[in-house]
């Protein structure tokens, strides 16, 4: 089994690792060719602007969301606002593939970011790590919120595709890596 | 300094890999970099070169010209303080700046004592030219080191020479008995527990990044196969004739630094790079990688 992790910019290296532990080949991913024999896909953390423009220079917007109509789609912090309907502050475009609207850095700058523990759907208590972190500020009604943080949607599950606002690569638990590929079967 | 707060202050550094990260001194270069994909900014006065050309004593930049910085861009805005100038840092905190350079570009404001940086809640980068630096820099709290380089040099020797001695030293690490460890920890002026957790993991416990002297594409993507994971661009960028395509082309050489048809596309039609200087034509005083010990 083949997943692949977004490598234009930012954490996919952890991501790698973590789905490396989990027995899984993973493969960084820097254009649109390299999409054709993977089974699902990782769109990591970083900044969501950076990773914009190179998606938009390898045109890869495009095969993303033919990706992610099929096979199952993992966007963490960046990634999740990449996969945003909806972005703003400042507004910005995005692949429109998961219905909700988030608000970047919604939390503040660096000097914000913090741990938090929450209740996972299907999961139980985790540690949550979150690094000038997003906010969900809507979701749709195909939308399924997974885990909470003082109210807001923090990790969220349409069909085949998820979303963290968090960071669970940073962390040594691997839970979340394996809840997205169990939606492999 | 708990376990979490280490943990966002390099879960930051983490976020920013892969990325480049320019030296930018208003406003309009800062919405410039951001345009052209910079995963953050360098807020700074002067860039190095000029200080290089100007002299007299570099301090930390203006809170009113960082603030306009912060105001013009989404990205991680990072900010440079005096080596050992622990209020300058204070200042930086305050003011919510995501990132603080500990930086020998500036002039030292303490001979002998490096920021404890344990105590901050923003995170630090400090340059190193040898496994022992940017393991005492790690020991002082340290969420990211980079090479230093030459900066404002424009020539990428020195920074070259500094990733090679990082990994030379810590392949070396990782086949050292016990008690070879345990000599090489004195040699090193490093604490013993790092040193050991090095030779086990074969990494530093915290990003590598490059910098200093970075001008081309080609200069990046160099850093990167050797090991950097992301890269500082300091004069290289608002110091070479067309900074918009230059940064533009950096930012894609550090995503594909291992494909050299990228490379090359990326290489054509830059413009002039900055001028550069031959380090041999730098006096020992001169010398701003000497700085900090």
């Amino acid at each position: 089994m083949k997943v692949g992790v977004l490598a234009l910019q930012g954490a996919y290296k952890k991501h790698c690792e973590a789905l490396t532990r989990l027995g899984i080949e993973a493969v960084e991913i820097r254009n649109a060719a390299q999409l054709q024999d993977l089974q699902a896909i990782v769109l990591p953390g970083g900044e969501s602007t950076t990773m914009l423009k190179l998606m938009n220079e390898e045109h890869l917007k495009e095969p993303l969301r033919e990706f992610a109509a099929t096979r199952p789609t993992f966007g963490t912090c960046a990634g999740l606002i990449l996969l945003a309907r909806e972005v703003s502050c400042p507004r910005q475009d995005s692949l429109g593939i998961l219905d909700i609207a988030v608000k970047r850095n919604g939390y503040g700058r660096q000097i914000d970011s913090f741990e938090a523990k929450a209740e996972v759907k299907g999961i139980g208590e985790m540690e949550l790590v979150f690094i000038r972190a997003p906010i969900i500020t809507a979701v749709g009604n195909d939308v399924e919120v997974l885990a909470t943080h003082q109210g807001l949607p923090v990790l969220i599950r349409q069909g085949k595709v998820l979303g963290a606002t968090f960071h669970p690569e940073l962390t040594s638990d691997l839970r979340i890596h394996k809840m997205f590929l169990e939606m492999l079967s | 300094m708990t376990q979490s707060l280490l943990r966002l202050k390099t879960g930051l550094a983490e976020m920013l890999k892969g990325g480049v990260i320019m030296d930018v001194t208003d406003a309009e270069q800062a919405k410039i970099a951001e345009a052209a994909g910079a995963a953050a900014v360098m807020a700074l006065e002067r860039v190095p070169a000029d200080i290089r050309r100007e002299g007299g004593v570099a301090r930390m930049a203006s809170p009113k010209k960082i603030r306009e910085i912060m105001d013009a861009v989404s990205i991680p805005v990072m900010a440079k303080v005096r080596i050992g100038h622990f209020v300058e840092a204070q200042i930086l905190q305050e003011m919510g700046v995501d990132f603080i350079d500990e930086s020998e570009v500036l002039t030292p404001a303490d001979e002998e004592h490096h920021i404890d940086k344990h105590i901050f809640r923003v995170p630090f980068v400090c340059g190193a030219r040898n496994l022992g630096e940017a393991l005492r820099r790690i020991a002082e709290g340290a969420a990211m080191i980079r090479t230093k380089g030459e900066a404002g040099t424009g020539n990428i020797v020195e920074a070259v020479r500094h990733l090679r001695a990082i990994r030379r030293e810590i392949r070396q690490l990782t086949v050292m008995s016990k008690d070879e460890l345990l000599a090489e920890s004195k040699r090193l002026q490093a604490p013993y527990e790092l040193v050991l957790m090095v030779a086990r993991d074969g990494k530093l416990p915290v990003p590598n990044f490059a910098a200093g002297g970075v001008a081309t594409p080609a200069d990046a993507a160099l850093c990167m196969q050797l090991g950097a994971e992301s890269v500082f661009v300091g004069s290289g960028i608002f110091k070479s004739a067309d900074p918009a395509a230059r940064a533009s082309a950096i930012v894609k050489a550090v995503t594909h630094y291992n494909d050299p048809k990228v490379l090359l596309e990326v290489s054509y039609e830059l413009g002039e790079p900055m001028r550069g200087i031959e380090i041999s034509k730098l006096s020992e005083e001169e010398m701003l990688q000497t700085r900090g010990w």
